[in-house]
């Protein structure tokens, strides 16, 4: 199956008045279509920076210093603002992680949905109405047709996600980024979020990208996981063999502190130290001041993704391991 | 809705009692109302027989009722300067103020509001920022200095525009107004100009600042993921979120205007209630200021009731509170 997303060697960078930050570093990956993909990491390395790149969002100064992005074979990542705009809420969609603070307060949700749909397709006024009750039904928000033409504030934290979620679905898109789309809310309701994302990507046959700081989250949801750190991707593979027999020592730390995770902690008790700000990466293997395996290589040179047994890590030990 | 809008008039109508309350006490005992009726050679007889006529002698609370009820009628008693009744005067002088107020706010706003958006939108364009710039003076400087360099330059140097009065007015009714004729127009657009500014500066920079805000939520990067139009973004999403804000400030500020007024007015020798209220205060012509404390306050008090009312009809929130608080 060809993939429906292909990222290759992207980089974000950042200019501020002392240094060009690259909070993105070299990020390749792929997604088929159906396929969920987690990205997890803890706070600061880079992954709602690289959703952002994917779907041409980033803020500026931000910007693309690099790379390839191939949405079905076709670059996005040099698209001039018309055609990327006619991309975005169609072929991709978005899911921000606080669904208080997406919707315009001053709208009926019933009227967002319907500017989402008539931009991007042509629909009369009735036909959008009557698609939105459809896809408030969709996502599970009982008497749709009343609710329409109520105001954000009138829904609770579950409901406003799932109007989010709806208006990111609108337009069928082929690739969804859901950038911490439970994190705030109740833990109830982030397993019927969870699920809900599931069962309407398979239903439409969607890619998704999961971003997400919460590794339970990862392992129930996706069919594969990327796990970054300062800006690059550590490790890749299969979330079971990911999840199971990390390869990278910083995932095997990740894997060991789980529970902590879930409960919203990004803090990770069982690696010392703290992840290196993009201001001061330093050099060689960004992990190795904190790596209880490092040897000689790791703080001279950077290491690229190796395949290992189960999965692609950057990390030198896999070299070593091939070597013997 | 019905049950808010019923407080806030309860509120305004409290606001005015305790207006009235100051006017009264303003006019009742300070200086004495009597000498400033009666000539010099008036006997003392004759002092006490108007101050029982007036009901001078009668206990406060009853004298107050009274210039309440008379106030309700428009009657603010004599004035003392002019011998003429205070209503006379101020029906000749108030629509003068009220079109230079109208015609300066709306200058302000039709002004104001564009460039606002403009610097928020294009907030690195050097055109942008020469605005800012040149707006920051707008605001550092004082009324009265706008009001002399504008008749040094458009009425002394180049003669185009006359440096005082209202120009040619029409009667309509009971209302005389300037706004028909050219001269009117002629005549009170440097007044308006230099009344004008500082709001103008003043909603100028706040809807950049509030825009700037809206721009960065959350909502605007979720519009822009879906792919909305700039325009739609720009001008729908983020502009009427950034009028809630301005809105309670414009409505503060026309009773600014109105106060700011008087200054203007003695500038440009502009007929109205502020320039009536100045020449009152040189002869403690208390009848006339007590007059105009009450209009000022109930103009301030009406645009804080449209303002409030304007609030309900945007935002949905403050529709729904009270049924939601209710459970309803
Ligand atoms: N505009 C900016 N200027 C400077 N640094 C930035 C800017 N935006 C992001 N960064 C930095 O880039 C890094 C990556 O940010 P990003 O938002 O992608 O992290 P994240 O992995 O999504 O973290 P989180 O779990 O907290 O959402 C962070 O260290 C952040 O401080
Ligand atoms: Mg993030």
């Amino acid at each position: 199956m060809s993939a429906l997303l292909e990222v290759k060697n992207l980089s974000v960078e950042i200019p501020t008045r002392r240094h060009l930050l690259v909070p993105v570093d070299d990020v390749s990956f792929d997604i088929a279509p159906g396929e969920i993909l987690g990205v997890v990491g803890e706070s600061g390395a880079g992954k709602s920076l690289t959703g952002a790149a994917v779907i041409g969002l980033l803020e500026p100064p931000g910007r693309i210093g690099g790379g390839e992005i191939r949405l079905e074979g076709k670059r996005i990542d040099n698209l001039k603002y018309r055609e990327l705009r006619r991309i975005r809420g169609a072929a991709i969609g978005m899911i921000f992680q606080d669904p208080l603070t997406s919707l315009n307060p001053l709208y009926t949700i019933g009227r967002q949905l319907s500017e989402t749909l008539r931009t991007h397709q042509p629909l009369s006024e009735t036909a959008a109405k009557a698609r939105a009750i459809e896809l408030l039904d969709e996502v599970g928000i009982p008497a749709a047709s009343e609710r329409i033409g109520q105001y954000p504030h009138q829904f609770s934290g579950g409901m406003r996600q799932r109007v989010v979620i709806a208006l990111a679905l609108a337009n069928n898109p082929k690739l969804i980024i859901a950038d911490e789309p439970t994190t705030a809310l109740d833990v109830s309701v982030q397993a019927q979020i969870i699920n809900l994302l599931k069962r309407l990507a398979a239903d439409n046959g969607a890619a998704i990208m999961l971003i997400s700081h919460d590794m339970g989250v990862i392992a129930e949801t996706c069919d594969r996981v990327a796990v970054m750190y300062a800006g690059r991707i550590v490790e890749i593979g299969a979330v079971r063999n990911v999840v199971q027999a990390p390869n990278h020592p910083y995932t095997q730390g990740l894997m060991a502190s789980i529970p902590r995770l879930g409960k919203d902690d990004a803090r990770l008790a069982h690696i010392k130290g703290s992840m290196p700000r993009p201001t001061d990466i330093p050099q060689g293997c960004a992990f190795h001041p904190r790596c209880p395996k490092r040897f000689e290589p790791c703080d001279q040179k950077r290491p690229e993704l190796m395949k290992g047994d189960s999965s692609q890590a950057a990390c030198w030990l896999l070299q070593r391991e091939a070597d013997q | 809705m019905g049950f808010l809008i019923l407080n806030r008039v309860f509120q305004a109508a409290l606001v005015m009692i305790v207006v009235a309350m100051a006017a009264f006490v303003l006019s009742n005992y300070v200086g004495d109302p009597i000498s400033n009726m009666v000539g010099q050679e008036a006997t003392q007889e004759d002092r006490d027989q108007l101050r029982e006529d007036l009901g001078l002698n009668d206990p406060a609370p009853v004298q107050f009722v009274r210039f309440i009820g008379n106030a309700l009628q428009g009657d603010f008693g004599i004035s003392y300067r002019l011998q003429r009744p205070v209503s006379d005067l101020v029906a000749e002088r108030l629509p003068a103020t009220l079109e230079l107020v109208m015609v300066s706010a709306i200058f302000a706003l039709v002004v104001g509001i564009p460039l606002g958006i403009f610097t928020a939108l294009y907030r690195t364009f050097w055109g942008s920022r020469l605005i800012l710039t040149v707006s920051l003076a707008g605001v550092s400087l004082p009324t009265f200095v706008v009001g002399i360099l504008l008749i040094y330059v458009f009425s002394v140097t180049l003669q185009w525009l006359p440096s005082f009065g209202r120009g040619e007015t029409t009667a309509l009714g009971g209302w005389t107004t300037g706004l028909l004729t050219v001269d009117g127009w002629r005549a009170i657009i440097m007044p308006a100009i230099t009344l004008g500014l500082y709001q103008l500066t003043l909603i100028l920079r706040l809807v950049r600042a509030e825009m700037l805000e809206v721009l960065r939520t959350d909502y605007i990067k979720f519009a822009r993921a879906r792919g909305l139009t700039n325009r739609a973004i720009n001008f729908g999403h983020a502009l009427k979120n950034t009028m809630i804000p301005v809105i309670t400030i414009v409505g503060l500020n026309i009773g600014g205007l109105i106060a700011f007024s008087i200054v203007t007015e003695t500038v440009f020798q502009w007929p109205g209630m502020g320039l009536l209220f100045v020449q009152a205060v040189q002869f403690a012509d208390v009848p006339v200021m007590s007059a105009y404390l009450v209009l000022a306050s109930l103009i301030f008090v009406l645009t804080n009731l449209v303002v409030d009312i304007l609030y309900v009809v945007i935002d949905p929130r403050l529709r729904t509170e009270r049924r939601v608080k209710a459970g309803v």
